[in-house]
């Protein structure tokens, strides 16, 4: 069960801004996915290690040469908003 | 003209290209204006020519790229509105190699946003038909380019696969779909939803077409440190029968909540590949039934880091706000769909301080047992076999509002995500006149000897999938 408050604070740390009629939706919704994930909690994983990775994979390391990066126009190409060679936001404090 | 032309598998139409038999040009035209024609809404884009022609084993076959891979300076959606006409300044390795092949790029396919979802309607460029019945879904997230090849809109097409999106639109869409083994194909220049799970793959007609086209995108790539050289070369299936081999069915696939009609040529299938020789034995994975509860843990935590990169800064859309916490809140409660919404707080939720043992450390560990599960059956069987997804297409608007009933659907494809391994779907019959789907997994890297097993299958199947093309 995710109540109204959790959904609220889930959502600023996801950055995501949410209705009034989204949140409350959201707190349904969410709660009956998690209602059929605490079927996991009916296993006994003590003793078992985690899998983040499914093939296993040589360190991966490639020799250490330079090359050339994405041209700043390229970079700048798509952005909203682009001024003096960078990308422009909002003030942090407006 | 455009018909004969289109009847053509795609080998073959490489290979009357290479003997100078068919013109490369005329070839191209004909899938291109039916693309361009396209009713189904399975592309978002068309191209208006060809590219350079190139030569090589797959020289002027066109190909159909859903919208998830970065093609240079053309459009790369991923069927979200954050990156409506977001044009990237560089392209997927994986289209690169097949470009370097000889395919010339038709068109970029319509998908589920982000590939979150199993019927396509998570688009924001609206949802594709089902060739087979145009009330229905196509299947997601991969549902333009499993439709666009069951209509004879391209002859081949590529998809990705996290949790089911390759399989399940294959299956409902009546064409042939493979999730190859994790890493065998680069993710580089794939638009990231779960990253530990996300493998592209072929859709084609037959299994000979997904082989050939595989065999062209699988390799190691420096730009992606997990992906591997594929062991074996890759060698296109030639398999008549099935002698030898031993089929295992999971022992809980009983048919309850499995459509009587996709259990019906599901046994049929069965009994064919009986008849070619196969041994059929049923097979404990006391763990697969966690498969869904863990994916959608894993799935939506590693979405929820993916997608933090859109944030109205570098690229795609902005909404203005004062500051720029807001900025980043409004740019993405106007850019995301409802279902993206969903994942992101599902996965923030399970990662955040207090949950993340509860979840994603335990999804994890089951990762482990369900890996287990495989790994022991293959030491009995060579292929776990199942029907691909619990039912036919369904119909367009049946399970939007209800997101838990649309994740069931990936309950069989879901397991072999989690376990990295390789599993292909294809046709194998009818219910209520839409396609059906088998799938047949196999141990990490046994792509050659699964698809030499569905090449056999598919012959004693028989599916015609050809009245859907006219």
């Amino acid at each position: 069960m995710i109540d109204r408050e959790q959904v609220l604070h889930v959502a600023r740390l996801a950055r995501l801004e949410l209705t009034e009629e989204e949140t409350e939706r959201m707190s349904a919704e969410l709660s009956k996915v998690l209602e059929h994930i605490e079927k996991l909690s009916a296993l006994d994983l003590t003793q078992v290690q985690p899998t983040s990775h499914v093939v296993a994979v040589d360190v991966a390391l490639r020799p250490d040469e330079p090359h050339h990066s994405l041209p700043v126009e390229q970079a700048l190409a798509s952005a909203p908003d682009v001024a003096d060679g960078g990308f422009r936001v909002p003030s942090p404090q407006a | 003209m455009s018909a004969e032309l289109v009847a053509l598998s795609a080998k073959a139409a490489a290979e009357a290209i290479a003997a100078g038999e068919l013109d490369r040009a005329e070839y191209f035209e004909a899938y291109r204006a039916r693309s361009a024609a396209d009713e189904l809404n399975a592309y978002v884009w068309v191209a208006e020519e060809a590219g350079a022609p190139v030569e090589g084993d797959l020289g002027g076959v066109p190909l159909a790229v859903k919208d998830l891979f970065c093609t240079e300076g053309v459009p790369s959606q991923a069927g979200s509105k954050i990156l409506e006409d977001y044009r990237p300044p560089y392209t997927a390795t994986v289209v690169e190699r097949l470009t370097a092949a000889g395919t010339v790029l038709l068109g970029k396919t319509n998908q589920d946003e982000f590939a979150m979802g199993s019927s396509n309607e998570n688009s924001a460029y609206g949802p594709v038909l089902n060739p087979w019945n145009r009330t229905r879904v196509p299947g997601g997230s991969s549902g333009g380019s499993a439709a666009a090849v069951a209509a004879g809109l391209a002859p081949w097409a590529i998809g990705t696969d996290t949790g089911g999106s390759i399989r399940q639109p294959a299956a409902l869409c009546g064409v042939v779909g493979l999730k190859p083994t994790y890493g065998t194909v680069s993710r580089y220049g794939m638009i990231a939803f779960a990253s530990s799970l996300d493998q592209a793959g072929p859709l084609a007609r037959d299994v000979t077409d997904a082989a050939l086209l595989y065999r062209h995108m699988a390799g190691s790539d420096p730009r992606d440190a997990t992906s591997v050289a594929h062991p074996e070369a890759l060698a296109l299936p030639s398999a008549q029968d099935l002698s030898g081999i031993r089929l295992g069915v999971p022992e809980d696939l009983t048919g309850d909540g499995v459509e009587p009609g996709v259990m019906a040529a599901f046994e049929a299938a069965l009994e064919q590949a009986r008849a070619l020789g196969a041994s059929v034995e049923r097979v404990a994975l006391p763990h697969a039934d966690y498969g869904l509860s863990a994916y959608y843990v894993l799935a939506p935590a590693e979405c929820s880091s993916n997608l933090s990169r859109f944030d109205g800064v570098r690229y795609g859309s902005r909404s203005d706000a004062e500051d720029l916490i807001g900025m980043y809140t409004r740019t993405r409660h106007d850019g995301f769909g409802d279902e993206v919404k969903r994942r992101i707080m599902l996965g923030t939720y399970a990662l955040s301080s207090g949950f993340y043992d509860a979840y994603y450390a335990s999804a994890q560990k089951v990762r482990t047992l369900i890996a287990e599960d495989f790994s022991q059956a293959f030491e009995r069987i060579d292929f776990l076999v199942t029907p691909t997804s619990p039912g036919v297409a369904f119909a367009l608007g049946a399970l939007t509002d209800d997101p838990l009933a649309m994740y069931l659907n990936d309950y069989f494809t879901v397991p072999m995500s989690l376990a990295g391994i390789p599993a292909i779907s294809l046709p194998c019959g009818l219910s209520d006149a839409l396609p059906v789907g088998v799938q047949l997994a196999g141990p990490a890297f046994s792509e050659n000897r699964l698809l030499d097993a569905a090449h056999a299958l598919e012959g004693a199947l028989g599916f015609d999938g050809s009245g859907v093309r006219s």
